[in-house]
């Protein structure tokens, strides 16, 4: 089995995973929320083995490099972070039902991946641009960044919903954890994200300066990432000096990860030097 | 007095930094959308008359450097220092008070304290205990009370500077941006191999550069992988001083020159014809163009005529020529006479083609199906030039930014600023023991200034551990 092979079933448990998520909040029983934590664990751990086997390919092609170079190997990155954090914080915090609106974002981007024809999953080498030991370094800290926004506005969108129906007793809403826990952990999620975010643009500074001899240039990609930093930065000031919290906090974080995809797939509509993302 | 207060009052607020950070991710849109930089015709092409005068007048064109978009990064930076300043004085006090003091009637009133009980004296758990808090928090302090002890502990006071780091690492983003800006230059330069330069073109504006030193080309070359992507872009260069050689190096991609201050980048490349023509007055009403078509690997010649549409052959769209440039720039690059022209591929969206005159394989560089190139006005017969004759001009970006390592420095003190600012908390500790009849009652109480959550949980670990103690 190669890692477009392996990849795709990654995908498919994902799916299962996230679809457990789903029916456990709507069913309301605990049991497949279990059984879509091991789903998720298992989905992380052949992600990463697709990850790994995709980068000895590479090898085996004679082109060896990190799988971290196009548009499909950053998708398949990108849901093993999501996945990676939301276990994470299942663990910690001891609740499963905030994997409603985490896993479906890992398997979204895992099947846009794995589906859309304008995805190649097709080896390439690199080219002279993404030659730099701050690849590595600058794809990873970017997608932590927008691994960890992600969990954060699926945690908005749940805190959104519970605040809804607070005067509701039945119903969906009932079962979901407090909306203090929500509120607080969309903001864990946001400092975490933001550190990461900050580390990606910064290494991408450095990288830029040493690959064409400027450490900003206003290029589409870098002044979207500024724009998310400047909404998330917004979020963290609001909160800590005005004390904003609940659905404005939420709002804010919705539109901040809104800034993050079109940080990551809106820009590549546009002109500029960061087109190897794009295929 | 009254203004000055007035105008402090301003610049303290937060909702102007929310205002400020808002209004800068706005406007920072309109660059991404709008290309920046581009000769005043395109623009006059793409939005008319009345559009490309209000565009202008608003530096919309170039609006990262224009005046209201500074206007409002002047303003972000002020906001930062006021409040920075404003809010220092306050939390020095914090940080360094003239005495500290505990009370152990504020821990009790505390929310989440731990309460739970022993059957040992007070005594007999107090070196225990101390060890315990001592794990975590290092210092701690054990008063005395009417019915046991207290055990006082705090860490990390320091870290509420952590928000002025990370300001101040602004403030070195932004010292070290104005030093380049002031004491640095962004230039380019087109050395044909085997020549020498020791002028550069700066890029902001057609001025040249004197170097203190000369650039020779001894070499330059490109490679492509089989799928014909490009794998290297290869510059021999040699560094001269007073025409001796001081330094070699092979430039390529993300391993610039670095001489005496200066970076020298691997940017662009070009091929020179074989014993370049002299270049010849070109004249509009005799163009001829060469399709190659990539799937046929055939060439076909045809007459051209600005805005005259050309059915491109084998069903490869059509080809309107736009416009005749006398000094075209590509990247920053002067390339001299060129054509402009709009591609539009079958079923596909119209590209803008850049067809420089003297340098027929430019169009390679899009990688379409078709490769458009002049026909050199001397020469309408299409010869192939011979591989082995072939010569090339290496495109090289120099730059000189002495601001850099103050910019970098500010990057570093960022990343540490954050890490102090969002996960190290000022904590203080209370672990109050006290006889209560034959038993010995236990309070774990504490306080943070940041992650109330996080707390909470050291609360109960330290809790668990105390009571394993019992």
């Amino acid at each position: 089995m190669n890692s477009s092979e392996l990849l795709s079933v990654v995908t498919f448990i994902y799916g299962i995973s996230a679809f457990l998520y789903v029916a456990s909040w709507v069913f309301k029983k605990q049991t497949p929320a279990k059984i879509a934590k091991w789903a998720g664990i298992l989905a992380v751990a052949a992600n990463l083995a697709g990850f790994i086997l995709r980068w000895v390919e590479s090898y085996r092609l004679g082109i060896g490099h990190a799988p971290l170079s196009n548009m499909y190997e950053s998708l398949v990155f990108f849901a093993m972070t999501i996945g990676v954090i939301y276990l994470f914080i299942e663990q910690r915090y001891h609740s499963a039902i905030i994997g409603v609106f985490s896993m479906p974002i890992a398997f979204l981007a895992m099947a846009y991946a794995s589906l859309s024809p304008s995805v190649s999953d097709r080896i390439q080498p690199l080219i002279p641009a993404l030659k730099s030991n701050w690849l590595i370094a600058h794809v990873i800290t970017c997608f932590f960044g927008y691994a960890a926004f992600a969990v954060a506005f699926g945690i908005s969108i749940l805190y959104l919903m519970k605040q809804k129906g607070t005067d509701e007793k039945s119903g969906l809403r009932s079962h979901l954890p407090g909306a203090g826990f929500l509120d607080e952990l969309t903001h864990r999620m946001v400092l975490f994200g933001f550190l990461f975010l900050t580390i990606g643009i910064i290494t991408g500074a450095v990288w830029a300066n040493s690959a064409w001899g400027t450490y900003w240039s206003w290029d589409p990609k870098e002044t979207w990432s500024l724009i998310t930093w400047f909404i998330y930065a917004t979020l963290l000031h609001a909160r800590m000096m005005r004390g904003w919290h609940g659905k404005k906090i939420a709002y804010l974080s919705i539109i901040g990860f809104v800034a993050v995809l079109f940080t990551y797939f809106g820009v590549n509509y546009l002109p500029g030097l960061h087109s190897y993302g794009a295929s | 007095m009254k203004n000055k207060n007035q105008i402090w009052k301003f610049f303290v607020s937060v909702k102007l930094t929310v205002v400020l950070l808002l209004s800068l991710a706005a406007t920072s849109i309109i660059g991404t959308v709008i290309p920046q930089n581009e000769s005043p015709e395109a623009y006059f092409r793409t939005y008319g008359a009345f559009l490309y005068r209000l565009f202008d007048l608003l530096n919309i064109f170039d609006m990262y450097h224009s005046w209201w978009f500074q206007l409002l990064l002047i303003l972000l930076i002020l906001n930062i220092v006021i409040c920075s300043i404003d809010r220092l004085a306050a939390t020095w006090k914090i940080i360094f008070p003239k005495e500290t003091s505990f009370k152990p009637e504020r821990f009790r009133k505390l929310a989440d304290n731990e309460v739970f009980t022993s059957s040992k004296t007070p005594e007999e758990l107090k070196d225990d205990f101390a060890g315990v808090v001592a794990r975590d928090f290092g210092k701690s302090r054990i008063e005395k009370t009417e019915t046991g002890f207290c055990i006082f502990a705090e860490k990390w006071r320091w870290t509420r500077l952590g928000v002025y780091i990370v300001h101040l690492s602004v403030i070195f983003m932004i010292v070290g941006a104005i030093i380049g800006s002031i004491f640095g230059f962004n230039g380019f330069v087109a050395i044909p191999e085997g020549e020498t330069v020791s002028q550069i073109h700066l890029r902001n504006s057609n001025a040249m550069q004197q170097l203190a030193f000369s650039i020779r080309c001894d070499d330059f070359d490109v490679s492509f992988y089989k799928n014909g992507a490009p794998k290297e872009f290869r510059s021999s260069l040699t560094i001269l001083q007073n025409d001796k050689e001081v330094l070699k190096k092979d430039v390529i991609v993300n391993d610039p020159l670095r001489y005496a201050g200066i970076n020298i980048f691997q940017s662009s490349y070009g091929e020179l014809r074989p014993e370049q023509p002299a270049p010849q007055a070109f004249s509009t009403d005799d163009i001829h163009l060469n399709f190659s078509i990539a799937s046929s690997g055939m060439v076909y010649k045809r007459k051209a005529e600005i805005g005259k549409p050309i059915v491109i052959p084998e069903g490869n769209g059509q080809f309107v020529l736009m416009a005749f440039q006398p000094s075209a720039e590509f990247m920053g690059q002067n390339i001299g006479e060129a054509l402009v022209g709009i591609l539009t591929p079958p079923g596909g969206e119209p590209v803008q083609v850049l067809l420089p005159i003297h340098f027929p394989n430019f169009d390679k560089m899009r990688r379409g199906q078709v490769v458009i190139s002049v026909v050199p006005p001397h020469d309408h017969t299409t010869v192939p030039a011979n591989p082995a004759e072939k010569r090339y001009y290496t495109g090289l970006q120099v730059t000189k930014d002495p601001g850099v390592w103050v910019v970098y420095f500010g990057f570093m003190v960022m990343i540490a600023g954050i890490v102090i600012t969002f996960f190290m908390s000022h904590q203080r500790l209370c672990v109050e023991v006290a006889q209560q009849g034959k038993k010995t009652q236990i309070m774990v109480a504490g306080t943070a200034n940041k992650n109330k959550l996080g707390m909470e949980k050291k609360l109960q670990k330290i809790a668990r551990h105390l009571s394993e103690k019992e």
